[in-house]
């Protein structure tokens, strides 16, 4: 029975209530939301449910089943915890939007159908460009438009993928797509926005670190796994994206690695880590998808965090930015600690979470005898460590004082940190509690000897090549700067190409201006005598010459009958 | 919020010092190759010191590439876009 209505519309539903009430009320509602939901979803049972019948269809608004319930349970606990982070926030917007998006995100993830699917990936897109527009300033206005633009656009390629799926014979049931027919192949894109393939990227560096401070961390727990999710139920072993997968490990990283904005440098992070979850969907195995599914919960819980720290960072020094911070420890000592864990989760250091879900991503492409794309993946893992393991806490926090001193983070920022800090160390040191939730049974036993002490020597021999390279000087400054992306193709060729043409037809109107003016009078003067005042058209006609007219058509029309 | 305390890293022996520490563990890690039986999937993960090498040149070249090439090609002012 709980599961004949749509989990989803709970969180989405009771938003509703966040502007109407204030204070006390309001954060009571805020916290309890995301528990009822947990408890909604910790009761239902597997199956497909709440089915409808539209336009011949069959739409499945409730389908149940292990993989759908794993990324339910992460997405209900990132809307927890930003729900305590966000507590200080007065602006309702914001609440709303974190709410619907968090909501709608839990409606696709449990979507049987494409068409449902579809709905709740633009209820996503609509919602969550909020939480950057919150920040109310010109960027991040027009971040934010780009953003949109290009989520509604994943949603028309899903929509336009699925209506030529179901043409070509397929059915509107969300299960593995393939790429057989051109309709798949529109679908893999849709989800390759939102995954942030290579040359597909660029919506997530742009927009994120231009969102509200509690904004981003909301932002980077959803869109991007939506599109895991999507991509693991859709095209399982599909080789391509291997590949793809790999290539995301490993450029990202050079540009976190001169990046000064520690948001961005974080948004380039998770690119390198949606990387590995693709290589993994692309290996198809049972290992591997499963590797990916409890890398992307893994995720979730450690990219917060660490966005909740800068967040935090934020909040206090009114920038993140490499070249103002430094030496924040002294001040913000709480923060700092919190910073470092979710660093080392996602560095995967041994009794953290990123040490027991990557490697089996890693583990699976060995297996599979995809050498070169595990030498990929770890030279990524030693970058991963490099730019966000070391950088992001070194520059804001250590490297040298900067003069700043400040509060620390306030205490319900500090909670949702230390909640989502004991779940990284917990599914790292008790690995089997979130194994037992992944979709195929796990045969994989993280902690080795062999697994601990390799991972060890790469992150500690990381770790030596950055303190040498900063000590000796090598290590390149922070510096104020705009590094050109992908997105320079649209905002600056497209807006140049757009430029130069509108110059080329003014200038071909002005010397073709006389030749365009002739035929504008001409036609008008056409109009006129036919349509004018007093035009043949315009004329107003008595009404006995009408009831004539129609006698005379009538007879006409007797006339013919009888011939 | 004056703070003036001195803290211990505030001191630049104090950075040395745990510089060379991490070294330690480094050759610690290392040395350590030699008492743990090792099961590599791939043959070549079984050289000595493998992973140690591996990470300190990997981080070495990212850096000097992203620095070198990387930066020279896409760095541009910070208000490139808004002009």
């Amino acid at each position: 029975m709980s599961a004949d209505i749509p989990i989803a519309l709970l969180p989405v539903l009771g938003a509703a209530l966040v502007p109407l009430i204030r204070g006390r009320s309001r954060a009571l509602l805020l916290l309890t939301l995301p528990l009822a939901t947990f408890v909604w979803l910790l009761l239902l049972p597997h199956g497909e449910f709440a089915r409808i019948e539209l336009l011949g269809q069959t739409l499945t608004l409730m389908r149940v089943d292990r993989l759908s319930l794993l990324f339910g349970y992460v997405f209900v606990l990132a809307l927890f915890l930003t729900a305590i982070y966000a507590l200080h926030v007065e602006d309702a917007t914001q609440h709303v939007a974190a709410l619907v998006y968090g909501g709608a995100a839990l409606g696709a993830v449990f979507a049987g159908d494409l068409l449902t699917l579809f709905v709740w990936w633009e209820v996503t897109a609509v919602s969550s460009v909020l939480l950057i527009w919150s920040r109310r300033t010109e960027r991040a206005y027009r971040a934010g438009m780009r953003y949109v633009v290009i989520q509604l656009g994943s949603g028309m390629l899903l929509l336009a993928g699925a209506v030529l799926h179901v043409n070509a014979g397929g059915s509107l049931v969300f299960g593995r797509i393939g790429l057989e027919s051109a309709g798949g192949a529109l679908m893999l894109l849709a989800f390759g926005i939102k995954c942030a393939f290579p040359l597909l990227h660029n919506w997530l560096q742009d927009a994120y670190p231009e969102a509200t401070e509690t904004g981003t961390v909301v932002l980077s727990a959803f869109t991007t796994k939506l599109g895991i999710y999507a991509l693991a139920r859709g095209f399982p072993g599909t080789e391509m994206l291997v590949w793809i997968g790999a290539a995301m490990t490993a450029f990202p990283i050079f540009y976190a690695v001169i990046e000064n904005d520690l948001r961005r440098v974080l948004a380039y992070s998770m690119n390198n880590q949606l990387g590995f979850m693709v290589v993994g969907i692309g290996l198809g195995t049972e290992m591997a998808l499963n590797g990916a599914v409890a890398h992307a919960f893994a995720d979730i819980l450690f990219k917060m965090l660490l966005f909740m720290s800068m967040g935090a960072v934020l909040l206090r020094t009114g920038t993140v930015n490499g070249t103002d911070l430094g030496g924040l420890y002294k001040s913000m000592p709480w923060t700092t600690g919190f910073c470092i864990v979710g660093a080392a989760s996602i560095s995967a250091f041994p009794l953290f979470s990123g040490f027991v879900t990557k490697s089996m991503v890693m583990s699976a492409a060995a297996d599979e005898g995809y050498v070169f794309t595990w030498l990929v993946l770890l030279f990524a893992s030693a970058g991963v460590f490099h730019h966000a393991g070391i950088k992001i806490p070194y520059f804001a926090f250590f490297a040298h004082d900067s003069g700043i001193r400040c509060r620390e983070a306030p205490p319900h920022m500090l909670v949702a940190m230390a909640l989502a800090a004991i779940l990284c160390v917990g599914i790292g040191s008790f690995p089997s509690i979130l194994y037992s939730l992944l979709p195929f049974p796990v045969d994989y036993a993280p902690y080795t000897g062999t697994h601990v002490l390799d991972q060890l020597q790469l992150l500690v021999f990381s770790a030596l090549a950055f303190s040498w390279l900063v000590r000796s000087g090598i290590y390149p400054p922070e510096l104020r700067s705009v590094n050109l992306d992908f997105d320079w193709i649209y905002r600056r060729l497209g807006l140049e190409l757009a430029r130069a043409s509108a110059r080329v037809l003014s200038a071909w109107l002005l010397t073709g201006g006389d030749a365009a003016r002739s035929l504008c009078n001409r036609s008008l003067t056409a109009l006129r005598r036919h349509h004018g005042p007093e035009s043949t058209l315009a004329r107003t006609w008595p009404t006995g010459s009408m009831a004539l007219w129609v006698m005379i058509l009538l007879l006409a029309y007797l006339l013919f009958y009888y011939l | 919020m004056r703070n003036d305390k001195r803290y211990w890293l505030d001191d630049p022996r104090n950075v040395t010092k745990l510089y060379r520490a991490v070294w330690a563990i480094g050759a610690g890690l290392v040395l350590a190759e030699l008492f743990v039986r090792r099961h590599e999937e791939l043959a070549f993960a079984g050289w000595f010191a493998f992973y140690a090498i591996f990470g300190f040149a990997a981080c070495v070249a990212l850096v000097l590439a992203a620095k070198e090439i990387l930066r020279r090609l896409v760095k541009r002012p910070e208000d490139y876009y808004e002009r």
